[in-house]
């Protein structure tokens, strides 16, 4: 049921805020037509902007993924994760999340294809992929796109939420189907 | 932070591209970096031009102001910084909906959008603000509630019941949202954190 209502939602939600924008623009008075191609000449520029930050952030994480050093990292660090209940074959999920969605992505089809879409491992990778975002991803486009370099406390507090959002993901993997 | 992670990524990787042998992977995978990232960057174009068009109209007409006065109890706390009813919170409010509903295509353009917004009531342009940092904490956590490609991964991959992760993905999500949004308030107060009005041309020299 709410599985329906949300996806219904998804469905319907850019059509109706396309529509609803523009036709209550037309109500207000607004001259729909010069003011959509007004903001839409932002476009350009705002991608234009994000172009340093993006191969900054892309090429570190292509040469730390390409080099192994992911592997390296998941055995040091099997130890420590087996005592709060995530597999040591998840652990690169729990790594790459943070770094790339199209990488997570990856680890997380490779895990349910080779241990079962049913399978602990399985689960815990796919609840793990929803459970937090691409950290350096998203704090590399938004802060490049208004040239901040000074980023303070936003990647401590994002990697935080993450390294709560894996655990709580393992966790809740083992509560749900443990 | 940003600065020894980034060359913590390179230099790691390239070491350890030496020894396990396959150095010249390494070198392709940064080259073919870049090249993705400015693809990636030029195809944003498009959608981010017709969400930035369409966040115009929502603008002059005044729904985006509308969006912010409702939501005013839960945002003056989370960003005490930004006034209500400046454009910054409509902003973050239709990027926020937009992650809640798995709509990634128009939750960048509104996201940055946003950004742009709180940069305006930026005294210092190149230092993150707390409201940036804390919309940033809440983004970065993923408050999607329906992750519509894991449930494609699975279902391609034979389950017989896909939709079973979406209850404690929801739980999962909560708490990294949770935890990053109290993140963000307490180390916003932190002496390492805070902003120095006058440090650019001294950290400059």
């Amino acid at each position: 049921m709410f599985v329906k209502i949300v996806n219904a939602l998804s469905v319907w939600a850019i059509p109706l805020m396309i529509v609803g924008f523009v036709g209550y623009g037309l109500v207000k008075k607004v001259k729909v037509y010069e003011c959509f191609t007004e903001g839409a000449k932002e476009g350009f520029n705002t991608a234009v902007r994000i172009i340093p930050f993006l191969v900054a952030i892309l090429c570190a994480i292509g040469v730390f993924r390409a080099s192994g050093a992911m592997a390296m990292l998941t055995k040091v660090l099997s130890p420590i994760t087996n005592l709060v209940g995530m597999p040591g074959e998840v652990l690169p999920m729990a790594l790459m999340r943070p770094l790339s969605g199209s990488g997570a992505r990856g680890v997380m089809t490779e895990l349910v294809a080779t241990h079962g879409p049913q399978s602990l491992i399985g689960r815990m990778a796919a609840i793990m992929n929803g459970s937090t975002d691409t950290t350096f991803y998203v704090l590399a486009v938004y802060f490049g796109s208004v040239q901040i370099r000074k980023t303070r406390h936003a990647l401590p507090a994002g990697l935080l939420a993450d390294l709560a959002g894996l655990l709580a993901a393992a966790w809740v993997t083992r509560l749900f189907f443990g | 932070m940003i600065n020894y992670i980034w060359a913590a990524m390179l230099i790691i990787g390239f070491i350890a591209g030496a020894a396990s042998g396959n150095l010249e992977a390494v070198t392709k995978a940064a080259i073919d970096n870049a090249a993705s990232a400015v693809e990636l960057s030029l195809g944003l174009i498009g959608v981010m031009s017709l969400w930035l068009g369409l966040m115009k109209i929502a603008e002059e007409s005044g729904i985006v102001e509308k969006l912010a006065k409702a939501l005013r109890p839960v945002t003056v706390r989370l960003f005490p910084d930004v006034p209500a009813e400046h454009p910054a919170m409509g902003a973050m409010i239709m990027n926020l909906a937009a992650n809640v509903l798995g709509l990634g295509d128009a939750a960048t353009p509104l996201g940055l959008k946003a950004m742009q917004e709180l940069q305006k009531l930026n005294r210092i342009k190149d230092t993150a603000t707390d409201a940036m940092c804390m919309f940033l904490a809440i983004n970065t956590s993923s408050v999607t509630l329906i992750s519509a490609t894991t449930v494609a991964v699975l279902a391609a991959a034979g389950s017989a019941n896909p939709t079973e992760i979406i209850g404690p993905t929801i739980i999962a999500t909560t708490v990294s949202t949770t935890v990053g949004i109290i993140a963000a308030k307490l180390l916003s107060k932190l002496p390492r954190f805070r902003v120095k009005v006058d440090s650019p041309e001294q950290q400059e020299a």
